[in-house]
Parts: structure tokens; sequence; C-alpha cells
């Protein structure tokens, strides 16, 4: 718990921050537009949040959300669900590959994904015909990105359902276990009988298929399938992930932490707007890349401390 | 050359673990000749690729054999050849380094700034020196993250990869600079004897850091930190100092890149230069032999898997194949190669 309050304590300092400072940023319109438009970050941490607790990385994320987009922009025609199937199931397949040639195949993670990136770039440019893809204007697709049920963003709705189903699968499923498990030690969980293999081939198509759904928000939201749009958002992901006190290193890990993270990151480009919204400075949009770099900076470095006495405690304990 | 390079900074490795083998028992001499033949049969089969693939484009490629070619397929593959070796060395230690993009952004940034506002000789020269400096700043600060903080490199590094190129945007307000300094831009568009001097730099720099792997202390020092840190700390090898400079003179590196990349656009946009250098360095490095766990360092490795990877695309663009297929044909080499590598150890 120790670990989370630097990330908990920045968190609730912007959100204080911004509820005085900015009359409209606890409006609704703020908070279901926040909401929405970081629903798709939310669901790729949530699946890179998996990865992570296994020990492994995919770099693949935000490339499979931009092939997911336009595959669900081309299958538009047929329908909504279709398309939303369409292009969450071109998510999952990009993950079962990745699961398999990892473990099949035992190359590094790092590798296979870099390679599946590139991979899923070239297709869904290949797709698209690289350019974007306009979603069918006739079919009710657009709602999955736009619309709203019971008076919040359906996409936000997805992510929660989507972070607390892995809260729940990380907590008390055999999946989630066996993840957390393999992440620490992958050779004891072997030698515990555990099927490690097809843990590693799930937490991978658990990523996928978020990544995919991450896509398919993105063509909905937006109307057109991105095949050069997603370009940089593992590395979101990632740091959202170890904002949460995801160790990379796996075996430990949290999907509300994840959450966190992924808020924090969502709330320094939030807060910029307003800021430049007053009028009284104008900070250009670089600096959000500055200022979620230097918040990343201190999360680890007051993780590393933290990390460095619970060592000191571990080395003293036995003597 | 490449092929001996190979070989000969291999024979580092299984030497210290002979030594400390022998202290033990003394181990059956041949082991360590399988291996090494396995090793040099391995490094010839990247070199018999790359050979593979100029022969089938001297036969059905149209023009291939001319010096334009050449010129064009080698400037391609500078910059990431470059930053590469300084990959392969922060690989060697068993890290990695996701910023040199963001370094050469910074440094790209920076150079116009300087010799733009400051005439004559000395604004060129400081424009030479300063950015390459600031990047190496860059690199310090992503030791000093691993080493003092022990923070996973991956994650030491990705601070400056999202927060360096905001800094150089942020310098730079985001917009172009465009420039017409043919003195400064010499890097880049310069020939000696009808080759660009930038390819000749990135042949020097292959060799020099070749050397520095297979003949200096601090190569030596490199290998055994990444093999077994803790083994090679406990024998007296500065392991925190040793990776300080691995990651210094990556990003000090990147930062050239990133004077050669401006130098050849004769502008620098901080939002491009250098964007997702770090994945196509990380795939030469891979391709050309180098093992992200590290304990290796293939310098002429690197050249030549990034040579594989920029002549594939080549090919297939000649053959009227899109680009975008270029990519996932490029996903499949990288897997393979990795792969066949993985199988003959």
């Amino acid at each position: 718990m120790k670990k989370n309050l630097p990330i908990l304590l920045a968190l609730a300092a912007l959100v204080v921050f911004g509820l005085v400072r900015y009359e409209h940023f606890g409006s609704a319109y703020n908070i279901t537009s926040f909401w929405r438009y970081n629903s798709m970050f939310a669901l790729i941490s949530v699946g890179m949040a998996f990865v992570i607790i296994t020990g492994g990385i995919d770099l693949s994320v935000g490339t499979v959300a931009a092939l997911a987009s336009v595959v669900a922009a081309l299958t538009s025609v047929y329908g909504g669900w279709v398309a939303v199937l369409a292009g969450c199931g071109a998510g999952l397949a990009v993950g079962v590959l990745n699961g398999l040639i990892i473990t099949r195949l035992k190359i590094l993670p790092f590798i296979v994904t870099l390679a599946t990136s590139l991979g899923a770039h070239g297709v869904a440019l290949l797709l698209g015909k690289n350019d974007a893809v306009s979603i069918a204007a006739e079919s009710n697709f657009g709602n999955f990105g736009q619309g709203d049920l019971f008076g919040l963003p359906i996409p936000g709705i997805v992510a929660v359902v989507a972070a607390v189903a892995g809260w729940l699968a990380l907590r008390s499923t055999r999946f989630g276990r066996h993840s957390l498990a393999i992440g620490g030690s992958e050779e004891a969980a072997r030698l515990m009988g555990l099927n490690v293999d097809r843990t590693l081939v799930m937490a991978y198509a658990v990523s996928g298929l978020l990544a995919g759904m991450a896509g398919v928000i993105l063509a909905a939201q937006f109307g057109a399938g991105q095949p050069n749009e997603g370009v940089g958002w593992e590395l979101f992901a990632i740091s959202a992930v170890v904002l949460g006190g995801t160790l990379l290193t796996g075996g430990e890990g949290s999907i509300a932490m994840t959450i966190a993270g992924v808020l924090l990151l969502g709330l320094v480009f939030n807060l910029l707007n307003f800021e430049n919204g007053l009028g009284f400075i104008s900070l250009s949009a670089y600096w959000q890349s500055v200022i979620r770099g230097v918040f990343l900076l201190l999360v680890i470095v007051l993780q590393a401390r933290v990390l460095k006495q619970r060592e000191r405690k571990r080395v003293a304990a036995p003597a | 050359m490449a092929l001996k390079l190979h070989t000969e900074s291999l024979h580092t490795e299984p030497r210290l673990g002979e030594t400390a083998q022998q202290m033990t028992a003394a181990p059956p001499a041949s082991a360590a000749t399988t291996v090494r033949k396995w090793r040099h049969l391995a490094m010839q089969r990247e070199v018999i690729v790359l050979l593979a693939m100029v022969l089938f484009n001297l036969i059905f490629t149209p023009h291939f054999w001319s010096l334009q070619t050449f010129n064009v397929n080698m400037t391609q593959v500078v910059t990431i050849v470059i930053v590469g070796i300084g990959m392969t060395l922060v690989v060697a230690t068993g890290g990695i380094d996701l910023s040199v993009g963001a370094s050469m952004a910074i440094s790209g940034a920076l150079a116009p700034m300087l010799f733009l506002n400051i005439a004559g000789p000395g604004g060129i020269a400081l424009a030479f020196v300063l950015p390459v400096l600031a990047a190496a700043l860059c690199g310090v600060f992503n030791g000093l993250l691993v080493t003092r903080l022990s923070v996973q490199p991956i994650v030491a590094t990705l601070v400056l990869f999202i927060a360096g190129r905001g800094i150089a945007q942020v310098v730079t307000d985001g917009s172009l600079q465009a420039f017409n300094t043919p003195a400064f831009q010499w890097i880049a568009l310069g020939k000696v004897a009808g080759v660009p001097f930038q390819v000749l730099l990135m042949l020097a720099l292959v060799v020099l850091f070749a050397w520095v792997v297979r003949k200096t202390l601090f190569g030596q020092y490199l290998l055994i930190t990444g093999g077994n840190e803790k083994a090679a700390y406990l024998c007296g090898v500065p392991t925190a100092t040793v990776k300080l400079i691995a990651y210094t003179l990556c990003a000090a590196l990147a930062g050239l890149a990133g004077l050669i990349s401006i130098s050849v656009n004769s502008s620098s946009d901080a939002n491009v230069v250098g964007l997702g250098v770090e994945l196509d360095a990380i795939a030469a490095v891979a391709v050309g032999g180098t093992a992200l766990t590290g304990g290796k360092a293939y310098i002429g490795g690197t050249l030549i898997g990034a040579l594989i990877i920029q002549l594939l695309r080549y090919t297939l663009l000649a053959h009227g194949i899109p680009d975008a297929a270029a990519l996932v044909v490029k996903a499949g080499i990288i897997v393979a190669a990795v792969y066949v590598q993985r199988r003959s150890r």
C-alpha cells in the first residue's frame, strides 16, 4: 500500500487543484468527455497490466488498435455489431499469435511483439490502402463510440466493465492467480505443474482483445478507421501500468492502480487544456508530454526508494 | 570484416567461462571449440543472407549495380546504424534504450538554433559539439536512473522517451526550422570520392566501436557486465560505471544521428526527427545477432542487420510491392532471425 501512496496523493492533488481552479472542471460534460476519450487507454492498459504481471511486455497494442479500427470500419457496412465483433476478433487473433510465438518458439516477448507491431501496422495500411477508412454512413456503429446508455458514455461503460472484470479475474480466478505465479517465477510455476504456456497465451490474448476493443472505440468515436493512429499507445499503457506500481519484472500488480495511472496521465492533458482556457498563460500542447514524463520520473524515484527500504528489511529480517 | 568481428568478440566470453571452469574442474577442451564453430557458422549465415539478397537483386533488379543504388541504400541506414551501435552497447549490458529517438530530436532541435544565431565557423563548431553533449546528458540521466536507483532500463528510458521529444518541441515551439547551411550540412551531404561522407562516418564508427568492444578494457567489462552482473561486480568490475558509459555513448551517438538527420532534410522538425528509430535500431541489433539478454555485442552484426532490413525493403519496393507489405515481411524477418539464432545456441 505504501508503494501506491505517491500516485494516489498525486491523483488527489490534481483533482483538488482542478476543482478549485477551474469552474467547469467538475461539470458533467467534462467528466463524460474525459471518460469517453480515456476509455481506449484504460482498455489497453488493463491488457498491458496482465501481460506485465506475467513478466512479459506487449509492444503491439498500439498498432493492433489501429488494425482493429480499420477492420471495424471496413466491416461496418454489415452492421454495427459485426463491426464490433470483427474489430475485437482481429485484436484477439494478433494477441493469440503473440502468445503462440512467445511460448512455442521461445522468443523474448519484447522482440515478438515488436515484430507483430510492425506486421499489424503493415496489414492495417494494406487494408486501408494507406489512408483512413470512414465507417459506413448508414450503420449504427458510430453509436458505440459516440452514444450514451443511461446517460453514460458507452465506451466508458465498456472500459469500466473490462476493468472490473480484469480486477476480479486477477484476484479470484485461476487465470489471474496463475499469471501472478508465472510472473513471480516461471520456473517455479512450471515445477508446480501449472500450465504456463496456456496462461501466457491467454494473457497475450486478453491484451490483444482489449487492444482490439480500443481500436473499435477509436473507429466509432472518430468515424473512421485510422491505420496510422495508435503509434506510441503501447508506451502510454506501459507508463500507466508502471505508475500503478506494477513492477516490470512481473509477479505483482494491480488493475485498480493501473486505472489510477491512466487517470493521472489523462488528467495532465485535461488540466493543461483548462489552464490554457483561462488565458493567463499559454502552454503549448507539447508541455503535456514533458509533464507526463516528470510525473513518471517522480513516481519511479519514489517507488525505487520504497523498494530499496523493503529490500533492506528483507535482508535484515533473517539476521 | 564483420564476420571476423563477430567470432573475435565472441571469443572473449567463452574464454572467461573456461578459465572459471578450469579452476573447479578441467572441462573437455573440445566443448568450447564446437561452440565456437557453431557461432562461426551462425555468423556466416547472416552474411550469406545479405550476399544472397545482393545476388538476387543483381540478377532481377534492373540498374542495381550502380554507385547511386549503393549510395541510396547506404544513406537510408546511416542513422539507424549509428543509433544501433549505441543500442548494441546498451543491449550488451542487458539493458535497452527507448529514448534514442528523443535524444535525436533534442540534438536536432538545438543545432539549427546555434548555427542560425551564431555567425561564422564558431557557430558551426558549437552546433556540432553542444547538441551531442546535450544528448549525452540525456544518456547520463538514463544511466543514473538505471545504476543509482536500479530502475529497470525499459522504465528508466521511458521517462525521456515521453519527455525528451516534448522538451525538443517546447524549445522550438513545435515549429519547423528550415535552413541552408552547406558548412553544417556537409556532415550528411558532402561526398568523398563519390561516396557520401555520412556513409564513411558510419563505417568509421562501426570499425571504431568494434575495436572498442574487442580490444579495450571497457569492451571486456561491458561483455562481462551483461553476461553476469553479480559475478562481474564481485570480480571487481565497476559495473555501474560501465553501464553509465554505455548509456551515455548510446545517447551521444543518437545525438550525432540527429545532426545527420536534420542535415539530410535541410530542416529540423522536433515532431519528426528520430521518430520510431528506437524500434528500427533494436530490430537491427536483434537481426544482427546480439541477444537482448546481454553479454554479447556484435557491432558489425548490427550493420549487417540494418543492411538486411533495408535491402529487403528496397527489393520489395523495386519490384512494385507496397511499403506496407514490406512492414509485414520485416516482422517475419525479425522473428525468423531471432528464432534461428536461438536454435543455434
